[in-house]
C-alpha cells in the first residue's frame, strides 16, 4: 500500500507580503487605481468643459482643495512607478537580433526615457505657451 | 570564522507520521565553500539519516535541488552559506507543488505540462533520413537558443503567484519550451501548440508578474518568451477573425 | 489535439490585453505629465489652462482624439488591472460579473468621454 500522502501547503491571500518581488508586483498593480481614479476625474473635467466657462472654472475650483492636490501628488508617483516598471518590461515583449546577436534590452529601455522626457517636456511646453490657442 | 557553526533551519515531512510540515534546526559546521545541498549533506551524515531532498549533479544542471532558501526559490548546489551570515538560513521544499517528504516536491504536474506542449521537432512534409539533416543558421539558432538552456529546474513555477493561485496555467518552462520549439526554423508544430497558447491556461493565465525570470538560474528570462506568446496569440486572434483556421 | 487529450478554448484576452496594453503606454508616456498640469501646476497656479484654449484645443478634431485617447485608454489599462488583481487577492466570486462591470465601467468611461467631445 502506498505511503504517500503529499502535503498542499495553502495559499493565504496576502500571500505577496511574503516576498518583496511580490510585494512590488502588487504595488505595481495597484498604481492602476491611481491611473483610473485620474481617467475619471479628466472626464469630470471635460464634461464641466462642455457644460460652458463657469463649469469649467468651477472643476479648476475643485482640483484647488487640498485634498485634490493631495491626491494628485500621490497620483503622480503611482503613475511614474507604473512608467518605470513598464519601461522595464515592455523589451521583453520583443525578440530582437541583428545577425546573429541578440540584442539586450538597454537600447530598448533606455529609448523608452529618451520619449519620455521628449512627451514630458512637449506636453509642458505646449500648455505653458497656451499652444491650444 | 573557521571552526564556527551555522543554524540552518530545515523543513520536516515524514507522511507516516506527520499532518504537517515542521522546522527541524541543526547546526553545521560553517565553510566559505559550502553549498546548501553540502550542509544537507552533512546534517544526513551527521545528525540525523532520515532528512529527505533531491540532488544528483552538484553544478546546476541537473535541475533535481530546488528549494526555497529563505522563501526564494534557488538551486542547492548553486547557493553557498556565506551568502546568509547575517540572516540565518530557512530551506524548505519548492513552493506552489505539494510536499512529498522533507525537502522533496512532488513535480509531477510540471513534468505532465512540460510534455503537453509537444516539447519536439514536429514536420508537416515528410522527409527522407538520405535528404541529410535540416541545416540551421546561426541567425535562426539565435531565435530559440536562450529558451532551450532551461534544466527543468521548476524554480520559475515555485516563484509563479499564477501557478500558485491556479495550477491549470501552464506556467513559465512549459510556456518557454513551447516558445522555443515554435521559434526553431526545423519544426513545423505551430499549428498544433498554438490552441494551448491562444487558453486561459495559455499564455492568458500570465499577469507579468516577472519573478520567473528574476529567479531562473539559467537566464532563461520565461517572461519573456510568454510575453511574446500573447503577441503571437493576439495575431493569432486577430487572423482567426479575419480568416478562420480549418479545424484541424 | 493536445498530448493529454484536454481540449483548449480560446481566450478572448487579446482584445482586453491590447486595450490595456494602449493604456499601459498612454499612462507611462502622457499621464505623469497631465497629473503634473491638472493636478498639480495649475491648481497652484504655476500654469493656466483658461476655458478659451482648452475649449479651442477641445473644438479640434486631432484635439479631440488626444483628449479620448488620455482619458479612454488608461481606464481600460486599470480595469483590466483591478479584475485581474481582485483573482491575485483570491477574490473569485461571481468572475463573470465582474468582468462585465469592470470591462463595462472602462467601455462606459470611454463613450461617455466620446460623446462629450462630439458635444463640444
Ligand atoms: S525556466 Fe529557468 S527556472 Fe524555470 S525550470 Fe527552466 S531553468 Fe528552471
Ligand atoms: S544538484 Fe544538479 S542542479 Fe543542483
Amino acid at each position: 500500500m502506498s505511503k504517500r500522502k503529499p502535503y498542499v501547503k495553502p495559499m493565504p491571500a496576502n500571500w505577496f507580503m511574503a516576498n518583496r518581488f511580490h510585494t512590488l508586483y502588487m504595488l505595481r498593480e495597484g498604481t492602476s487605481i491611481f491611473v483610473g481614479l485620474y481617467s475619471l476625474i479628466m472626464l469630470w473635467g471635460l464634461a464641466a468643459l462642455v457644460k460652458g466657462e463657469a463649469a469649467w472654472n468651477n472643476w479648476l475650483g475643485h482640483m484647488e482643495n487640498p485634498i485634490y492636490i493631495g491626491f494628485h501628488l500621490i497620483a503622480l508617483v503611482a503613475c511614474l512607478y507604473h512608467a518605470i516598471t513598464w519601461f522595464s518590461l515592455a523589451p521583453k515583449a520583443m525578440h530582437l537580433q541583428k545577425g546573429d546577436q541578440k540584442i539586450s534590452d538597454k537600447p530598448v529601455v533606455v529609448g523608452h526615457y529618451i520619449v519620455f522626457v521628449i512627451a514630458t517636456i512637449v506636453i509642458l511646453g505646449f500648455v505653458a505657451w497656451g499652444g491650444a490657442a | 570564522m573557521n571552526s564556527a557553526m551555522m543554524r540552518v533551519k530545515v523543513q520536516r515531512y515524514r507522511p507516516e507520521q506527520d499532518d504537517a510540515p515542521f522546522m527541524q534546526e541543526f547546526e553545521v559546521p560553517y565553510a566559505d565553500d559550502m553549498s546548501i545541498i553540502d550542509a544537507l549533506h552533512y546534517i544526513k551524515d551527521n545528525l540525523d539519516g532520515t532528512l529527505s531532498y533531491r540532488w544528483s549533479c552538484r553544478m546546476a544542471i541537473c535541475g533535481s535541488c530546488g528549494y526555497m532558501v529563505n522563501g526564494v526559490p534557488k538551486l542547492g548546489c548553486k547557493t553557498f552559506l556565506r551568502d546568509y551570515l547575517n540572516t540565518g538560513i530557512t530551506v524548505e521544499s519548492l513552493a506552489n507543488f505539494p510536499i512529498e517528504r522533507d525537502l522533496v516536491a512532488d513535480i509531477g504536474d510540471f513534468v505532465e505540462k512540460l510534455e503537453e506542449i509537444k516539447p519536439y521537432i514536429i514536420r508537416q512534409d515528410a522527409v527522407s533520413v538520405d535528404d541529410g539533416e535540416h541545416l540551421q543558421t546561426p541567425a535562426q539558432l539565435t531565435r530559440y537558443r536562450q529558451y532551450s538552456l532551461c534544466i527543468n529546474c521548476g524554480l520559475c513555477y515555485a516563484a509563479c503567484p499564477q501557478y500558485g493561485l491556479n495550477n491549470e496555467f501552464m506556467g513559465p518552462a512549459a510556456l518557454t519550451l513551447l516558445h522555443r520549439y515554435n521559434q526553431d526554423s526545423r519544426d513545423q508544430g505551430r499549428d498544433e501548440r498554438i490552441d494551448i497558447v491562444n487558453a486561459e491556461e495559455g499564455v492568458w493565465g500570465c499577469t507579468f508578474v516577472g519573478y520567473c525570470s528574476e529567479v531562473c538560474p539559467k537566464g532563461v528570462d520565461p517572461a519573456s518568451a510568454i510575453q511574446q506568446g500573447k503577441v503571437e496569440s493576439s495575431t493569432d486572434f486577430v487572423m482567426s477573425k479575419l480568416r478562420p483556421r480549418r479545424p484541424s | 489535439m493536445s498530448k493529454s487529450g484536454k481540449t483548449y478554448h480560446r481566450a478572448d484576452e487579446p482584445i482586453f490585453w491590447g486595450l490595456f496594453g494602449a493604456g499601459g503606454v498612454v499612462a507611462a508616456f502622457a499621464t505623469p505629465a497631465l497629473i503634473l498640469i491638472t493636478g498639480i501646476l495649475v491648481p497652484l497656479g504655476v500654469l493656466q489652462l483658461d476655458y478659451a484654449s482648452v475649449n479651442a484645443f477641445a473644438s479640434n478634431w486631432l484635439g479631440k482624439i488626444i483628449l479620448l485617447a488620455v482619458i479612454a485608454f488608461p481606464m481600460w489599462h486599470a480595469c483590466h488591472r483591478i479584475f485581474h488583481a481582485m483573482h491575485d487577492l483570491k477574490i473569485d466570486t461571481a468572475r463573470g460579473f465582474f468582468k462585465l462591470f469592470w470591462y463595462g465601467m472602462a467601455f462606459v468611461v470611454s463613450i461617455a468621454a466620446g460623446a462629450y467631445l462630439i458635444a463640444i
